[in-house]
């Protein structure tokens, strides 16, 4: 037998002391004043280092992130980050500044153009694109941090942190780097005696450092009902006519689009018409969408939680709270890990918009040049395998699906688009740009956002398509021309078949569900507006000023 | 701006009723105009659009709306700013509703 090579077995943890002590001989203690940030960040992070910067689709440690890409890159380089988000303009900074080289993520909405650049330029190397929970779950396993930047609302003199309602990333970011030899830096808006509530303990943080100016929060999840079309309206009496009542959703996540917004606010009106008060829609993981006020206020809704909270929404969720999940302070506690394992495991539905739709079903908002990443839709989008417990939704579904004997239940995971977007771009179409963009950018597979295999409804204007209900590839394809309007795909359609799809009840119009499209009216939407929102909630809702048009 | 005429054959509308205006012209919706035509038999319809080069998209548009409703006798004016075929059919319904409205 060979004798076992010797081998040092706390390597994390000697390395985590040698960075506090470089640290400590730079007279840093646990509050670092905000002038000598780059010192400490150059003094903890090595070269090569893997660095979790949060960053999501709302929360930012923007100040972090800066002050990261404005140090010395030959004192600091080749990092590989790992983010939720790649959103601001300094987190590309890192790459074109020659501080991180490699880059495993999520979403990149509005840096996707410049990512794109990047990885044709060879100066940036992407691991792979996740969806939220699967980047999470990597920390855990082989992508845990070596130092974790992070963003809290507010610390106190030991360092416990105070996240506000927009906890979101940061317990599951600190978590995986805390206890793992990794160092945990947050940047806070204020220093406080004491906090409202811990959620963060002080011996998980490293470093605390007040930023200039409090981290910036995108108001992303504020539709204006000022902004929903006839169309939308169309599309949503049909969602809830022709899928929420007939399976009586009751545990669902919308999208963040118009068209789903469409839906929140005709619940008040058209669906607690047709009597669905308590029988659809009453348990959510969603954000704290404005335009699902006026249904908490009908009293449609029993239960919110949220991956995140949303900018003006925090008066009105602390004064509702049966509703949403809040601490003992009143303040809300979102959590996005969490909420996205309620998408996927504990939810029956999913609906949602995209940019692009093919014959298969597949779907992608990845467009040329851009890498936009997935977010969170293909958790909340798919079916989960390992899920075992039923429900009546889920198992008409499966039903459906799989016939009368089957074992297992099916998601709904329902694609709601118009035909066309605007300028006359088709949204469905015979090859996604996803492929294009593979070859382009040397990707080991097309960025799809939810594969066809996990749809089950494509709603447009023109009907909606169950494909749980088709055999073959050939209904298959027939049903999703069969919805998609005049576009080349659609006016392509076997009309023989879509008609005998038709009456099996795979394609369906708005006539047979008895709905006249001239009904679709704005006026049927329980607000028409910003302003009504605000009045909804009793004037607890505070809309951002980009929103306030009065 | 590109003008677009067609003429569908159509099952006839019985009443002739006064002129019936719907929809407004702005960004991705448009304005129509129905009226008594001269051919009981035939729908014509005239197209003034933003966005050229969708003729045949309109063709199949007005097309399915002339075969599926019974608009013959009918002339119909369009004025368009960009609207989708959802839009378009849409508007076509309202139109057409009113205008019958307007025989009752």
């Amino acid at each position: 037998m060979n004798a076992p090579l010797p081998r040092v077995w706390d390597s994390l943890r000697q390395s985590r002391g040698k960075r506090l002590e470089r640290a400590a001989s730079l007279g840093f203690g646990k509050e670092i004043p905000v002038d000598r940030i780059i010192d400490l960040l150059e003094a903890v992070i090595q070269p090569g280092d893997r660095v979790c910067l949060e960053g999501n689709n709302q929360k930012q440690a923007d100040f972090l992130a800066e002050s990261l890409a404005d140090c010395d890159p030959a004192r600091i380089n080749h990092l590989q980050m790992v983010q939720s988000v790649l959103a601001l303009p300094s987190h590309v900074d890192l790459f074109e500044r020659g501080l991180a080289s490699r880059l495993d993520f999520s979403f990149s909405g509005p840096q996707g153009a410049r990512l794109a650049k990047l990885v044709q330029q060879q100066r940036i190397e992407i691991g792979a694109i996740h969806t939220y929970l699967e980047l999470f779950g990597r920390y855990f396993l082989d992508l845990t941090p070596n130092v974790a930047l992070i963003a809290a609302q507010a610390a106190d003199a030991q360092g416990n942190l105070y996240l506000g309602p927009n906890t979101e990333d940061t317990p599951a970011i600190v978590e995986a780097t805390a206890f793992k030899g990794g160092i945990v830096i947050a940047q806070v808006n204020e220093r406080v005696e004491k906090l409202p509530r811990v959620d963060v303990p002080a011996d998980w943080v490293d470093f605390t450092v007040q930023a200039p100016r409090p981290n910036y929060i995108e108001p992303l999840f504020t539709r204006d009902p000022a902004q929903i079309t006839e169309v939308q309206v169309l599309m949503a009496m049909m969602a809830i006519k022709g899928i929420y009542a007939e399976y009586g959703v009751t545990r669902l996540n919308h999208g963040i689009g118009f068209d789903t917004a469409a839906i929140e606010l005709l619940l008040p009106t058209y669906a607690a018409e047709l009597g669905l008060m308590g029988k659809i829609c009453t348990h959510w993981a969603l954000n704290p969408h404005p335009t699902l006020i006026p249904a908490i206020e009908s009293g449609f809704v029993e239960s919110v939680h949220c991956f995140g909270s949303e900018v003006g929404m925090d008066a009105y969720i602390a004064a509702r709270s049966d509703v949403f999940f809040t601490g003992a302070d009143g303040s809300m506690r979102s959590n996005r890990a969490f909420c996205q394992t309620a998408g996927l495991y504990a939810c029956d539905m999913f609906i949602g918009s995209t940019l692009q739709l093919d014959l298969a079903g597949n779907s992608s908002t990845a467009t040329l040049g851009r890498i936009t990443g997935f977010g969170g839709a293909p958790n909340m989008g798919s079916d989960p395998h390992g899920r075992r417990h039923a429900s009546p939704a889920w198992l008409k579904a499966g039903r459906e699906a799989y016939g009368p004997q089957a074992t297992r239940g099916r998601k709904l995971v329902v694609q709601m688009v118009e035909t066309f977007r605007e300028h006359m771009a088709p949204v469905f179409v015979e090859e996604l740009d996803a492929w294009q963009l593979q070859r382009s950018m040397g990707a080991e597979l097309p960025p799809i956002m939810i594969h066809g295999d996990d749809v089950s409804h494509i709603v447009t204007e023109e009907g909606i398509a169950n494909l749980l209900l088709c055999r073959t590839p050939e209904e298959r394809e027939q049903a999703i021309r069969g919805v998609a309007g005049f576009t080349p795909v659609g006016m392509a359609r076997d009309k023989a078949m879509v008609e005998n799809l038709r009456d099996r009840g795979i394609v369906r119009r708005p006539e047979d569900l008895g709905i006249n499209p001239r009904q679709a009216s704005r006026d049927l939407l329980a607000a028409r507006s910003v302003k009504d929102l605000v009045r909804w909630s009793g004037g607890l809702y505070a809309p951002p000023s980009r929103f306030r048009n009065w | 701006m590109e003008k677009l005429e067609f003429k569908f054959p159509s099952q006839a509308l019985l009443a002739a009723a006064p002129p019936a205006l719907c929809g407004v012209v702005g960004s991705g919706n448009l304005e129509i105009l129905v009226r008594s035509g001269v051919d009981r038999q035939i729908c014509e319809i005239s197209v003034n659009t933003s966005a050229r080069g969708f003729g045949e998209t309109w063709r199949a548009v007005l097309a399915t709306f002339a075969a599926s409703q019974a608009v013959g006798g009918t002339s119909i004016a369009i004025n368009d700013m960009g609207a989708t075929p959802a839009v378009v059919s849409l508007r076509l319904a309202q139109a057409l509703a009113d205008y019958r409205g307007g025989a009752q």
